[in-house]
């Protein structure tokens, strides 16, 4: 396996999804090379940044009005009694 | 986050504002995130998130939690994000939307030329486990982050928001898509593989 192909399967490694044998091989060609295991890494560090994308906090704004909206359904326009 | 629980679901049901308040904050960004991976306009996404919870309320007392509720809440954005999008393309063109796919599995996520003709490095990536954690956690990485995914073609784009952003599973996912584990999961790769790209032109 070369290091072209490698960066290839990255995402079918890190999500379980290559065979037992493909998966050997690709870890057997990472164990001994700097190059690969640095981009795989990189993909690691590049999935925990997108996940920052999740923090993005809701405006004040909202919240009050989605929170209207939900009690105005709770004490009135409910289809079915709790 | 966690998926949310068949007692979050009852909690809601009830009518329980905390729960609802904890659940609206906990959503906002991937829903945002996931809003626009079809239309481009902050304050338009921001609508169509309002808009999910205006629908999802008024649903609840019908809905029974035979998705999770995460996934049931993620199914509305998609809905109620492309009609959006379908009234304003009548408006505006968006040529986005005439990239095509590009989920070719054979197709590079690295340039070619970072490899010898034998296929090794040239020259090895960079580790970026060195990079101080102040600049992995600064704004402007996560601003690089942001263009990076709104560079995308959409199809790329609503994967990749569904999956790391939203954290939701994998077959989740293909299903709402309506697509294949396999073209899913090629989707992700070129999604990933070009966040990762503009990140290194900016972290080395």
């Amino acid at each position: 396996m070369k290091c072209r192909e490698v960066v290839e399967l990255m995402t079918d490694y890190l999500e379980g999804a290559l065979s037992a044998i493909d998966r050997h091989r690709f870890e057997e060609h990472i164990a001994g090379c700097d190059g690969c295991r640095a981009y795989l890494e990189q993909m690691r560090i590049t999935l925990s940044q997108v996940h920052r994308l999740a923090d993005e906090p809701i405006p004040e704004r909202v919240q009050e009005q989605l929170l209207e909206a939900f009690r105005s359904w709770k004490s009135t326009g409910r289809s079915t009694p709790s | 986050m966690g998926e949310a629980s068949g007692a979050e679901l009852e909690a809601l049901k009830r009518g329980d504002e905390a729960t609802f308040v904890d659940v609206i904050q906990r959503y906002h960004g991937p829903m945002l995130r996931l809003a626009m991976a079809y239309v481009r306009d902050h304050h338009v996404a921001e609508d169509v998130v309002q808009e999910t919870w205006l629908t999802a309320i008024r649903a609840l007392d019908r809905f029974e939690g035979r998705s999770s509720l995460k996934t049931w809440i993620f199914g509305i954005v998609i809905n109620v994000a492309r009609s959006r999008r379908r009234k304003e393309s009548r408006l505006l063109p968006f040529t986005a939307l005439l990239r095509r796919d590009d989920a070719d599995r054979r197709q590079r996520t690295v340039d070619p030329s970072r490899f010898t003709a034998a296929g090794d490095w040239r020259a090895l990536p960079n580790q970026w486990d060195n990079i101080p954690e102040a600049r992995l956690i600064a704004g402007e990485t996560l601003q690089r982050v942001k263009a990076a995914i709104e560079d995308l073609p959409p199809k790329h784009r609503e994967v990749i928001v569904l999956r790391d952003v939203a954290e939701l599973e994998a077959g989740t996912v293909s299903d709402m898509l309506g697509i294949s584990a396999e073209n899913q999961r090629v989707r992700l790769h070129r999604a990933r593989a070009a966040v990762r790209k503009r990140l290194e032109e900016y972290l080395g």
